[in-house]
């Protein structure tokens, strides 16, 4: 199969590549997918607890290279928005972004879980309500 | 050195120079019909068929008049087990095969489970053998036909064939065998083996692809097949269809080939493949051998890399030409059948790496392809999450996932 340069470009040079602290209550953990499915993401933000900024985002992915690009690219667009905001990122805008192929689409659909799954960590953490939609399926 | 690396000799091997020279002409010049009884081209066409017969007779120990010339190993499959269905209809409807069969063969008898075959398809223990206790309780007075493949193409795993004929010849059974990755990498005899039919490609032990061969015995038993092509009547009716003569003549000429080298080449390739393993063995953790080692073609070497997705892997090494049991990989979405049916799991179904060597491989081509692993191994390691978890002490056999 081809990758798209972009792709190609978030494999070769992934961003934001490591871990936090998970203990620490200004940072949410989402970790999504199973190894026996063949992906797994990891996903962390450290949010600005006075702003609601997310002011750092990491990620680890076990997956192919559409799944470490959609993870990768999920860092960069995280960092430098609200917890709010960032609830916005749709799958879609991944799939559009890396130009994944229809079989990829289920690499975009994990980011996004993952990113709600962090963000509902880091709401948890400070006692805030989860949001409905962010149900695993 | 060349790039891309091809490691994918299972996958199909390049023609061999040698081969090419001895088909050219009968494109050319010699381009006549083997079955035109009445001129020198047609003579020339039938004495390079029978030339070709012989040369793949004498590599697995059969005589010329018992190789029936196909398309190529998917034909001969279908051939010999439809033929044998067919033919022998009143004699039984029960035909053994093994889950890890070539998928020629598995659909094959899918096909004919849905027009009333009784088909038994055997387990493997986790090195990749059957069980022969399992293969003599399976055989019924209804059994008519064993198919078991000679090796293994994704684990090499060779099955232990002439205990396989002996059963099959106690019992009355009919034993055929795809031997498409085991004929010209290791001696194979049909005598020896108590091999009834046997099943062979030309681009698999660097001949032309578009041709192979089905070795249909003649006497003890003397095996009968219905034909599954109608038409002029060729190859003892068998398999109607005008000859492929250059194709015939390079699997021949392959075929030749490999039978005075391979004594040479198959060290040399075993001595390739033990050096990949030993340095991939030597510089990473947590690698795992696929199938039994012992019972293996010289050339193959499989191996999962945990907490690493093959189809990263693939993208890392996009200079080597391997391929992965991942199910990124795989048209069906779904992992390696053969390495689940070893009882591996599908987390390291889906890190899965096969190694193919092959005659124009070199030294110098493993030790890259090995550093070039181990650096991209271990640079997707630390990009996985699994591997962090692992390292931190955690089960990941406990952990809740989230399959979706």
């Amino acid at each position: 199969m081809a990758y798209s340069d972009k792709v190609v470009d978030h494999y070769n040079n992934p961003r934001n590549v490591g871990s936090m602290d998970k203990a620490r209550t200004d940072v949410g953990t989402g970790m999504v997918g199973a190894p026996e499915c063949g992906d797994v993401m990891k996903l962390q933000i450290q949010v600005n607890t006075e702003t609601g900024v997310i002011e750092d985002a990491k990620f680890k992915t076990f997956g192919c290279g559409s799944a470490i690009a959609s993870s990768s690219l999920a860092t960069e667009w995280l960092k430098g928005k609200t917890v709010d905001e960032a609830l916005d990122i749709k799958n879609t805008d991944i799939v559009n972004e890396l130009s994944l192929p229809p079989v990829k689409i289920h690499c975009s659909v994990l980011a996004e879980d993952a990113i709600k799954a962090a963000i509902n960590d880091y709401r948890t953490k400070q006692g805030a309500p989860v949001a409905a939609e962010t149900v695993a399926h | 050195m060349s790039k891309p690396i091809y490691f994918d000799n299972h996958a199909t091997t390049p023609v061999d120079p040698r081969v090419l020279d001895a088909m050219i002409p009968y494109f050319t010049e010699n381009f006549g019909n083997a079955a035109s009884r009445n001129h020198a081209y047609g003579w020339a066409a039938e004495d390079a068929v029978e030339k070709g017969r012989k040369q793949i007779a004498s590599l697995i120990g059969a005589t010329s008049k018992e190789i029936v010339f196909t398309s190529g190993a998917t034909e001969s499959n279908n051939l010999a087990i439809k033929g044998v269905a067919e033919m022998y209809a009143e004699k039984g409807n029960h035909i053994i095969t093994a889950a890890t069969e070539h998928k020629a063969v598995l659909d094959t008898c899918k096909h004919l489970e849905k027009k009333g075959c009784r088909i038994t398809y055997l387990p493997l223990q986790g090195d990749g053998l059957i069980d022969l206790d399992m293969l003599r309780e399976s055989i019924t007075d209804k059994t008519i036909l064993i198919s078991i493949m000679y090796a293994n193409n994704e684990i090499g795993v060779i099955q232990p064939m002439a205990e396989i004929g002996k059963i099959a010849k106690e019992r009355g059974v009919l034993f055929h065998s795809d031997a498409v990755q085991a004929c010209g990498k290791i001696p194979v005899n049909v005598i020896a083996d108590g091999i009834d039919l046997l099943s062979i490609t030309g681009h698999k032990l660097y001949g032309p692809k578009g041709v192979g061969a089905l070795y249909v015995r003649r006497k003890s038993p003397r095996v009968q097949l219905t034909a599954q092509m109608d038409g002029g009547g060729h190859e003892r009716g068998m398999r109607s269809g005008t000859l492929n003569v250059p194709a015939i003549v390079g699997l021949g000429a392959a075929c030749e080939l490999a039978q005075q080298e391979m004594a040479v080449e198959s060290v040399r390739l075993r001595g390739l493949r033990d050096r990949l393993r030993a340095k991939l063995e030597a510089n990473l953790e947590e690698v795992y051998i696929n199938g039994s080692m012992e019972h293996r073609l010289p050339n193959n070497l499989n191996m999962s890399f945990a907490y690493v997705e093959g189809e990263s892997l693939l993208m890392g090494i996009n200079d080597i030409a391997v391929s992965s049991g991942s199910a990124c990989t795989s048209a069906t979405l779904e992992p390696s059948y053969v390495l689940k049916a070893l009882g591996l799991g599908d987390d390291l179904a889906h890190t899965s790496i096969r190694f193919g060597l092959g005659r124009f491989n070199t030294e110098a081509e493993v030790d890259y392809v090995a550093q070039k692993m181990i650096d991209v191994v271990n640079k997707l390691r630390e990009l996985s999450p699994l591997w962090e978890m692992f390292k931190d002490g955690v089960d990941l056999s406990k952990v809740q996932w989230t399959a979706h």
